[in-house]
């Protein structure tokens, strides 16, 4: 074997060993080029269109400050996930727990008064994460103790949620003399302030995810988590308490996904109104399978994708593309690294197995 | 007939009583109950035949969570495909082949790819929805409408003749469709195959029977029948398309699935349920009877699955290897 045939191999064993960060990387790739294909169909040059989205989202201070603020809940949303996939549950409910839990907190936000800024934050932001956790706990407790598969419990939760929410900024907690289904604004003390781009909470989220990180890696709860989600038969013999365990896990979950909710109505549209965080929760899962369950990979996965939501606006406005081209992008994202066609592409015999994670009906 | 009524025994008695029931409210109020009859059976359409999709998936080891996302692609297809065509069978024709290709992207990732059956159906939704969202042109409405077609002598019989026998063609197919695939995976050859691939594949492997084989010609071909519910909703039921036209009917149809026990009759019997419950539900509301906001009314059927589900599940057991990938040993 010559040197450089030793060098080659090296180099391809290093393609090899970082599949996880291959595979993401090239199918954001693929799916450019065919959503390119798409916008190139419309009679759009797709470099103009793409231009549009990242000098949008990224060099323009308005539009910076707008992508950080897509991205906040997005990483909640994406850790939401993750945690569940971890524990072996598939919550594809953030979004019916990020948008009760958005209520919750523009309601504490305004009708509690009279604490002094901090606390009043911290107290909305509270509320936020209990009745998130609470809403997916639903789930857990009916997963753990009668067998319904949490796939569609929190689907069921999210149409619930979505109902409940739209009936009560109708009627009991609407603004005054205001056409539009909202409530008011949250009071001054309740705001999540900005810090020149940066808002507030993003930093929150990020610490939030360190966190998290370090919890499923360096704790005994999180050694229990990843033994729940490898292999429940091993868990169940090494005497964990998988009843406990899912609806920790679900507690868990919700709760994340309710912090985005909280932070988002806290530090960006200080009221709550529905259309505002529509389909959140869903790029959540396209977050987390993105960073296929990492918890710290969810931050560059999320700011992916808030760049898009954010750019996609003005791509309307510069190309007379629809927004939607974004959902298309994603969902060519998403098939191409949760199937395991580029992986087999790309790796031939070597590639890893793309992960089982989920449990079938009632075990 | 005898053998059947014993096969099925609990359908059997739910829908008769079902029959009872409605009779007595027909001779009490002629036009309500027929009017909640056909808002019932037409709620119920779409559920039935989407769980039809589930069922034969489930029954041969394969969990269909997309199914969701096949009805939204197929609506889609149907309507535009009618719209472009100027034809609204050939429409009908597109959205099932839509379905077609959709149930046969979920055989490719689930069965030959061994991809999370789970993940693989979610993310069939997701796509589903992202597609279906973008190429969405609004302003197009269809050439024709679907026409009503009765059939002799049954559409004449009171009140079961106007809501089951007067009807566009996918609800009249739906009764059809469900016998059928009930005898089909009971009474024949390939029933038995499939039953025995999804309670105990590696017996029926060394049995001569191929596994991966079956597995992807049914969820394949399943798929049609959830591009059959989806042409339905865009073409009979709704009449146009828009962002979202499914609104977790798929999901109400697994739960569906579980509450009729895997059986596509108990499934019928379910759905009717639902239909007719969120059919009651809307009467005496308009009725004044019961005064709840209407958003709790919508709620209904999402509250009742969840309690359904929470019932049913422990009591009835599913196909013993739904949801596990099969690899050949050796």
């Amino acid at each position: 074997m010559t040197l450089t045939e030793t060098k080659m191999d090296n180099k391809i064993g290093f393609f090899v060993r970082n599949q996880s960060i291959v595979v993401p990387i090239a199918a954001i790739f693929v799916a450019f080029v065919l959503g390119g294909i798409l916008i190139f169909l419309q009679g759009v040059n797709p470099l103009v269109a793409y231009r549009a989205i990242f000098s949008e989202a990224w060099f323009d201070s308005d539009g910076l400050l707008r992508t950080f603020q897509k991205t906040t809940p997005l990483v909640l949303a994406g850790l939401a996930v993750t945690v569940g996939l971890r524990v072996g549950l598939f919550n594809i409910g953030a979004q019916g727990q990020l948008i009760s839990a958005a209520l919750a907190s523009a309601l504490a936000g305004i009708y509690i008064t009279n604490l002094p800024p901090i606390l009043h934050v911290i107290v909305a932001l509270f509320c936020g994460v209990i009745v998130g956790a609470l809403w997916a706990g639903i789930a857990g407790v009916l997963k753990a103790y009668r067998g319904v598969h949490e796939v569609i419990s929190t689907i069921m939760l999210n149409s619930i949620a979505i109902g409940i929410l739209d009936y009560l900024v109708s009627n009991p907690f609407q603004e005054p003399d205001q056409s539009l289904q909202r409530t008011k604004k949250i009071a001054e003390t309740a705001v999540l302030p900005n810090i020149g781009v940066i808002p507030f909470g993003f930093i929150l989220a990020i610490i939030i995810c360190l966190l998290v990180s370090w919890m499923l890696n360096k704790t005994t709860a999180g050694f229990r988590f990843n033994t729940v989600g490898k292999n429940k038969f091993a868990a169940t013999y090494a005497g964990i308490n998988m009843k406990l365990m899912v609806v920790t896990g679900m507690l868990l979950s919700g709760g994340l996904a309710g912090l985005g909710g909280a932070i988002e109505t806290l530090g960006i549209t200080y009221r709550f109104e529905p259309a505002f965080n529509a389909g959140l929760g869903f790029d959540g899962i396209t977050i987390a399978l993105l960073a296929r369950a990492n918890p710290l990979a969810t931050i560059p996965a999320a700011i992916l994708v808030g760049t898009l939501r954010a750019g996609g606006a003005s791509l309307q406005f510069e190309t007379g593309i629809e927004p939607e081209i974004v959902d298309v992008l994603l969902a060519i994202t998403l098939l191409l690294v949760s199937a395991p066609i580029l992986a087999k592409y790309l790796f031939k015999g070597k590639a890893q197995k793309s992960a089982n994670v989920t449990s079938g009906w009632g075990n | 007939m005898l053998d059947f009524i014993k096969d099925n025994r609990k359908p059997v008695i739910t829908l008769g009583l079902v029959t009872v029931i409605a009779y007595v409210f027909y001779f009490l109020d002629e036009i309500k109950t027929t009017s909640v009859l056909v808002f019932g059976w037409g709620y119920a359409v779409p559920l039935v035949l989407a769980a039809m999709v589930g069922i034969i998936g489930e029954r041969t080891g394969v969990v269909n969570i997309g199914i969701e996302g096949q009805m939204l692609m197929s609506a889609f297809a149907s309507f535009f495909g009618s719209v472009i065509t100027g034809n609204i069978y050939i429409g009908m024709l597109i959205g099932i082949a839509a379905g077609l290709i959709m149930g046969g992207f979920l055989a490719v990732a689930a069965v030959k790819w061994e991809m999370d059956q789970i993940i693989a159906g979610v993310v069939i939704n997701i796509v589903a929805a992202g597609l279906t969202s973008f190429f969405y042109a609004p302003g197009k409405t269809l050439p024709q409408l679907v026409p009503v077609v009765s059939i002799p002598i049954l559409s004449d019989i009171p009140l079961i003749g106007p809501v089951f026998f007067r009807n566009g063609i996918f609800a009249l197919a739906t009764l059809f469709i469900v016998l059928a695939v009930n005898f089909a995976i009971f009474k024949t050859r390939w029933g038995l195959r499939s039953r025995s691939v999804g309670e105990y594949p590696s017996a029926a492997d060394a049995a001569g029977i191929n596994v991966t084989r079956v597995r992807m010609m049914n969820v394949t071909l399943a798929g049609a029948l959830a591009g059959c519910a989806g042409a339905f909703l865009a073409l009979e039921a709704a009449g146009t398309f828009a962002r979202g036209l499914t609104a977790g009917r798929g999901f109400l149809a697994l739960a569906i699935m579980i509450f009729g026990a895997w059986n596509p009759l108990g499934a019928l019997a379910a759905a009717l349920f639902f239909g007719i419950s969120t059919a009651i539900a809307s009467q005496l509301q308009a009725d004044e009877v019961i005064n709840i906001p209407q958003q709790f009314v919508n709620l209904l059927p999402f509250v009742m699955t969840l309690i359904v589900l929470s019932v049913a599940v422990g009591r009835v057991r599913p196909p013993a290897a739904a949801g596990q990938p099969y690899t050949k040993e050796g």
